[in-house]
């Protein structure tokens, strides 16, 4: 028994020294691989072939034309003073096909048209756990492409493409059933869309540029509980559009200059339970175009001069919009139905005329935001032209007299005499 | 004897400027303007909001005060006119003078009473001074277009009711009248295209005109939304503004022109 319990002393002792030596050999195994013109390895594929896992490969600046370049190990691939790696316009740039990867610092440049294969400047395909963070993607067909790709980091990357059409163009940054992903202070121009989600979830999309992209600045499909936060869309096709996704949180992003025909800040279309909160849309043709979508939380946001502030269809229920600004926009809502079953109530309208008597704040009575002539122009968009004529404030005056063509039950009734101030 | 046409036209327009600065009407003008668009500035807290609500008190009310005040001044000063004629001056310059001559002192009322409450809350500072510039211009246009429209009638109408009842109804066919016909008509044609003929009903009403060029600014997010590609061409460039601003200038010219053509033949 006495030798027995030696024995297992003993064992345990090896056991923990085989445990430190092999952390040791671990440890120690993390090489670093330089690639330059004068070094061992002039290519970054050769460097990635003769590398281990875990090992680092630092690029330095230069330019480098290799095609393809698959990463097939968890490596953290390092550009120095950003490394120019040229895709000659005919296949992905980086293809990562190992999990943990890190590629930082470089910057990509062609990869092509393609209309079958989606060629993007770097691509994950089925691994987790990557960082792409700090690149500069030009003319790149995707930028950054997420394909059944969880918990990854795209971290400040600047994306700049030259699409012409819609048609013959890729996205900035796409996701294609990832979950847990972070896109955070990323800029991306002149693509498609912006970032695009499809099959996305649990995702964070923070502090973003999206400018001048052909459709969205950013694009949920089919993706559930993500979260966008201080993003900035300007002048895209349509600033945001969320489409059949559910508990999307939207806050604090600033909507601006989104013009057109068929221009959005922000389009819902079958979505449920959004929340939509303390975000500003500015200049916009329509800051919020809602069609079929249910539950939704309108609440803190700042409406100034669009068009349209909001759009809501007769096919949306039960959505609450209340405590938010509305501020000279040429007209405040428009809607194609005669019966409401959302819920406005407390925001402050620029344009209510009422008095508050009780002095509490809230107006006597009650708002309508919908006039008589935005009904008009919705049916016959040429007489946009007679906007703001004296004839138009006469029978908009008229019909808040006597209400007979607008939606009756469309009231705020307390609406606010002043701006709620942040 | 013949005087020197523009020195005899500038010597008329002096002593018609100075004649109605010292009128009660001049300075109503121009104290109603202070006062409310103090008040405006004051209670509404937005320029640009502001911005707007001087734009519908002014296509009203600079068209109304000059028909009225233009019927007004002709009939009233018409003696001396007669006197004036008996003088060996050009009629043309006589007549070309007493119109700059009150256009001139009603666009003073106007751009000091709406300037310097303005320049007062440092509108240079909010970014929406283009927009207060534009909204001046074309209440300068307005001012000058309505002057000659109310000469024109009262020249040729020698019954001042007549002649002030004919004035308030142009004004009133241009501030209203016209809108409901226009978006009436809009209603019956909509089957068919109407961008063209939206476009072109705007240029035969300044009031209009005057609203379109300040909308151009003010609700472009809106304008925008418009498919129509002849309204988008028009709307989206700088051409909507140039030919906003060159129809505004015959508006002017035209009725100044036959105006002055009435009084050169017409038998006193």
């Amino acid at each position: 028994m006495h030798i027995d319990s030696k024995c297992e002393l003993l064992g345990k002792v090896q056991g923990f020294l085989l445990l430190l030596l092999f952390c040791f050999q671990f440890a120690h195994a993390s090489d670093t691989i330089q690639v330059c013109k004068n070094c061992k390895y002039t290519t970054i594929t050769s460097a990635i072939g003769a590398a281990k896992n875990g090992d680092f490969v630092m690029v330095s600046n230069g330019e480098y034309s290799e095609g393809k370049i698959l990463i097939g190990k968890q490596l953290t691939l390092w550009g120095e003073n950003f490394p120019v790696i040229e895709g000659n316009g005919q296949s992905d740039v980086f293809f990562v096909d190992a999990d943990s990867v890190v590629v930082s610092g470089f910057e990509i440049r062609n990869t092509g048209i393609s209309y079958i294969y989606d060629l993007a400047g770097i691509k994950i395909n089925g691994h987790s756990h990557c960082r792409i963070e700090n690149n500069r993607l030009y003319n790149t067909f995707f930028g950054i492409y997420l394909k059944h790709a969880n918990e990854c980091i795209v971290k400040n990357n600047e994306i700049i493409g030259q699409a012409t059409s819609e048609a013959s163009s890729g996205n900035a940054i796409h996701l294609w059933y990832s979950k847990n992903a972070e896109i955070s202070g990323n800029s991306c121009k002149g693509h498609r869309d912006g970032i695009y989600f499809e099959f996305v979830e649990h995702s964070h999309i923070t502090g973003n540029l999206s400018e001048g992209n052909l459709r969205y600045g950013l694009h949920f499909m089919f993706s559930n509980d993500d979260r966008y936060v201080n993003n900035t869309f300007r002048n895209n096709g349509a600033g945001v559009a969320v489409m059949f996704s559910r508990v999307i949180i939207m806050q604090d992003n600033l909507f601006e200059k989104n013009w057109g025909p068929s221009s959005y800040g922000l389009l819902l279309k079958d979505i449920l339970d959004g929340e939509i909160t303390g975000n500003r849309f500015n200049e916009n043709t329509i800051g919020i175009f809602a069609d079929g979508s249910n539950r939704i939380k309108i609440t803190g946001n700042e409406f100034r001069q669009n068009g349209w502030a909001l759009k809501i269809l007769g096919s949306c229920m039960d959505n609450t919009i209340s405590g938010n600004n509305f501020i000279s926009n040429t007209f405040d809502l428009i809607t194609n139905t005669s019966t409401n079953y959302n819920r406005y109530e407390g925001n402050f309208w620029s344009e209510y005329t009422g008095y508050d008597l009780n002095k509490d704040g809230i107006g006597d009575i009650p708002y309508k935001p919908v006039k008589l002539f935005s009904m008009i122009v919705s049916n016959l968009p040429v007489s946009i032209i007679l906007l703001r004529s004296s004839f138009v404030d006469l029978i908009n005056f008229a019909e808040k007299i006597t209400p007979s063509l607008t939606p009756p039950s469309l009231a705020d009734p307390s609406p606010l005499m002043k701006m709620i101030l942040k | 004897m013949r005087t020197f046409y523009p020195a005899s036209m500038f010597k008329i327009l002096k002593y018609s400027l100075f004649d109605l600065t010292r009128s009660r009407w001049t300075y109503g003008y121009f104290l109603f303007y202070l006062i409310f668009t103090f008040g405006l500035l004051y209670f509404s807290n937005d320029v640009s909001k502001a911005i707007i609500s001087m734009m519908n008190i002014i296509l009203i009310l600079n068209p109304l005060i000059a028909t009225l005040f233009g019927a007004l001044y002709f009939y009233g000063s018409k003696e001396f006119a007669e006197l004036l004629l008996a003088l060996p001056l050009k009629r043309s310059s006589i007549f070309m003078g007493k119109y700059l001559g009150l256009s001139l002192s009603l666009s003073l009322s106007y751009l000091l009473g709406t300037g310097i409450p303005f320049l007062f809350y440092e509108i240079q500072a909010t970014g929406q001074a283009w927009n207060f510039l534009l909204l001046t211009v074309a209440g300068l246009f307005l001012t000058f277009i309505f002057t000659g429209l109310s000469f024109l009638v009262s020249i040729r109408f020698e019954n001042t009711i007549k002649g002030f009842g004919i004035s308030i109804f142009i004004w009133l066919f241009f501030a209203i009248i016209y809108d409901g016909i226009f978006l009436l008509t809009l209603l019956i044609f909509e089957q068919y295209p109407l961008d063209k003929y939206a476009l072109i009903m705007t240029l035969f009403n300044p009031i209009d005109l005057s609203r379109v060029l300040i909308m151009l600014k003010l609700d472009i997010s809106a304008l925008m939304g418009y498919t129509g590609a002849v309204f988008n061409k028009f709307l989206g460039t700088g051409l909507g503004m140039i030919v906003a601003f060159g129809s505004l200038v015959i508006w002017i010219v035209v009725p100044v022109f036959v105006f002055i053509r009435f009084a050169k033949k017409k038998d006193f």
